[in-house]
């Protein structure tokens, strides 16, 4: 007898895009929607193409190139590197994101490139951000990145997907960032290599959309290809305005086959930090709160949106941080920026006594605007704790929510946040 | 074509990171000069190590996680790693390797010590630990990957094609 199962949402935007009936496990070569790189992968991909001979990308309005990994340029290389990414931009038309427009993966969705239902592709890792979306959308190398330019096309194996359900309630005080932290700890770094992550649950459907994206950039931190979510009424609210194109909303079938479901109880889920020097590395913050800390950053492709930026800006209003603790704050996008000085929050801020950094990705990758001295503990809302993430092999990194992060600057220690949220509105 | 050279070997969820910081890999694009910092941050007599005669990389499991920077691959081809023997290896890593000409084997690394002499014939599937006495059984690539390899990588693939033909 034969089995009729449903698709995944995976399967669906994957048949859609290849013109095939495509399960997991099958190889198909599809079309993509959007291509991007950033300055620490563009060049590569730029020489790429003109190792294949190709001088134009397949359609100049899905090709764009964002200077956000060491923006604005600290030295001499990195500044030869952005010329050549200009130079490429106004050779073949593709969009070019210079100095100072903020994180890809923020810019991407935000300024309507990508919408729901759409198969893209970025030379970065955390591209799969916009799975919160609805966008399958994975992180590709220089070169998979180039053939995805010059072709309009990506070879791809259809993933298995791992089904992920919050259930319960996100307690005052507890954030996404928590509750993808939570999941790294539990399925570890390879617990969903080569798959699909599909996030489900009375919970996620809660989160606005860029707690949602919170959860999607970290997809990759347990090996995960995509991290998806299906589009709702809050993701097409998202969208108004932001582009022209119109929005596939791809549903899971109700017989989706999954090759595992993860379930979480998100009322019994605390702050979680990442130790270091692993994502997987979780504790509940109860174990490690009191250790104490010289720096505090803020911002990223993770949480460097207005929201986190809000939630921080609340704890620290009225506040000042510890005379023995630095924090970087960084936007994740210009429009971000301008938003958060229109509500006061950059202003909060930096009375508190934080350090506004250009939008980009800078402290996180160690590339300038922060780089931690030996020995120092930094605490951090970005998605990576690796040693020498920040630049400095011999600091220690500590990921949690931003609302972890302002409590901690605050005492200068690592401290829990839900103090702060005790009756009031914590969304 | 059968490669032979001596067991380098590090263990689980070696990261991009590790293999190519950030701090490095923004820099420029002058793989020659970044390889010297290849894997430093666990082992920075790595690049020493490896350059003179080459070697295998032998890891454990999800070799290459994080990042999807291809500069990974290039410092360790660079470098004169010669392949990379691990249990498993992460999505991205492995098709930038392929991508970039790095052959990447996934095998039982337990059967490989530090400075075992290895020897590895990756068009017939053999890897004989010279050392140990023992053929270790290696995983095929997956066929699309066969064929990328044997044009010669993706840019070659597209050069000779014209464009993708798998």
């Amino acid at each position: 007898m034969i089995q009729i199962s449903g698709k995944t949402i995976a399967e669906k935007i994957f048949s859609a895009h290849s013109g095939t009936d495509a399960h997991a496990g099958d190889i198909v070569v599809a079309d993509v929607d959007f291509v991007m790189g950033q300055d620490g992968t563009s060049p590569l991909a730029i020489a790429a193409l003109e190792n294949m001979g190709v001088d134009e990308v397949f359609d100049p309005k899905k090709v764009a190139l964002v200077m956000d990994h060491s923006s604005p340029s600290p030295i001499e290389g990195v500044s030869a590197l952005h010329t050549i990414m200009r130079n490429f931009g106004k050779k073949t038309g593709a969009k070019i994101y210079d100095v100072g427009c903020g994180v890809c993966h923020q810019l991407i969705p935000e300024q309507g490139h990508v919408v729901p239902g759409d198969l893209m592709v970025g030379c970065d890792s955390h591209t799969c951000t916009y799975g919160a979306l609805g966008v399958f959308s994975t992180g590709v190398g220089s070169t998979d990145g180039a053939a995805a330019m010059a072709a309009g096309k990506l070879w791809f194996k259809v993933p298995d997907t791992m089904k992920v359900v919050y259930g319960g309630e996100l307690q005052p005080g507890v954030f996404s960032k928590d509750l993808i932290l939570a999941l790294a700890g539990k399925i570890k770094a390879d617990g969903a290599t080569y798959m699909a992550l599909e996030f489900h649950g009375p919970v996620i459907d809660a989160l606005s959309v860029e707690a949602r994206m919170t959860i999607s950039n970290m997809a990759i931190e347990v090996g995960a290809k995509a991290g998806l979510m299906k589009a709702d009424e809050k993701t097409l609210a998202w969208y108004e305005g932001r582009s022209e194109r119109t929005p596939l909303v791809v549903d899971p079938d109700d017989g989706a086959v999954y090759a595992e479901t993860v379930e979480f109880d998100a009322s019994t889920i605390g702050p979680m930090i990442a130790k270091p020097h692993a994502v997987d590395n979780v504790s509940p913050i109860e174990e490690i709160e009191g250790l104490p800390i010289a720096q505090g950053f803020i911002g990223t492709c993770t949480n460097g949106r207005l929201e986190d930026l809000k939630i921080a800006a609340g704890i620290l209003e009225g506040r000042t941080i510890h005379p023995d603790v630095r924090l970087i704050v960084a936007a994740a996008s210009k429009d971000i920026y301008l938003d958060a000085m229109e509500a006061g929050y950059i202003q909060t801020l930096v009375k508190a006594g934080a350090s506004i950094v250009t939008p980009g990705c800078g402290p996180c990758v160690g590339t300038h605007n922060g780089v931690p001295s030996n020995g120092e503990n930094v605490i951090s809302t970005a998605n990576r704790n690796f040693k020498g993430r920040m630049g400095n092999s011999n600091a220690f990194i500590y990921l949690g929510s931003p609302a972890t992060v302002a409590a901690s600057v605050i005492e200068g220690k690592i401290t829990d946040p839900r103090k702060y949220f005790k009756g009031g509105d914590a969304r | 074509m059968t490669i032979e050279a001596k067991a380098f070997k590090y263990g689980d969820d070696i990261n991009t990171d590790y293999i190519i910081s950030g701090k490095y890999k923004f820099k420029s694009n002058d793989m020659e000069a970044m390889a010297v910092h290849a894997m430093e941050d666990l082992d920075s007599e790595y690049y020493n190590k490896m350059k003179p005669n080459g070697g295998f990389l032998v890891a454990g499991t999800n070799f290459g996680m994080g990042s999807s920077r291809e500069q990974a691959p290039l410092v360790l081809i660079y470098s004169n790693t010669q392949a990379i023997l691990a249990k498993s290896f992460a999505r991205i890593f492995y098709r930038n390797a392929i991508n970039t000409g790095l052959p990447v084997v996934e095998c039982d690394t337990d059967l490989i010590d530090e400075g075992d002499e290895l020897a590895l014939d990756l068009t017939g599937g053999v890897l004989r630990n010279a050392t140990k006495g023992i053929d270790i059984e290696i995983k095929p690539l997956p066929d699309v990957m066969a064929q990328l390899l044997a044009d010669g990588g993706l840019v070659q693939h597209f050069k000779k094609h014209g464009g993708f033909n798998l």
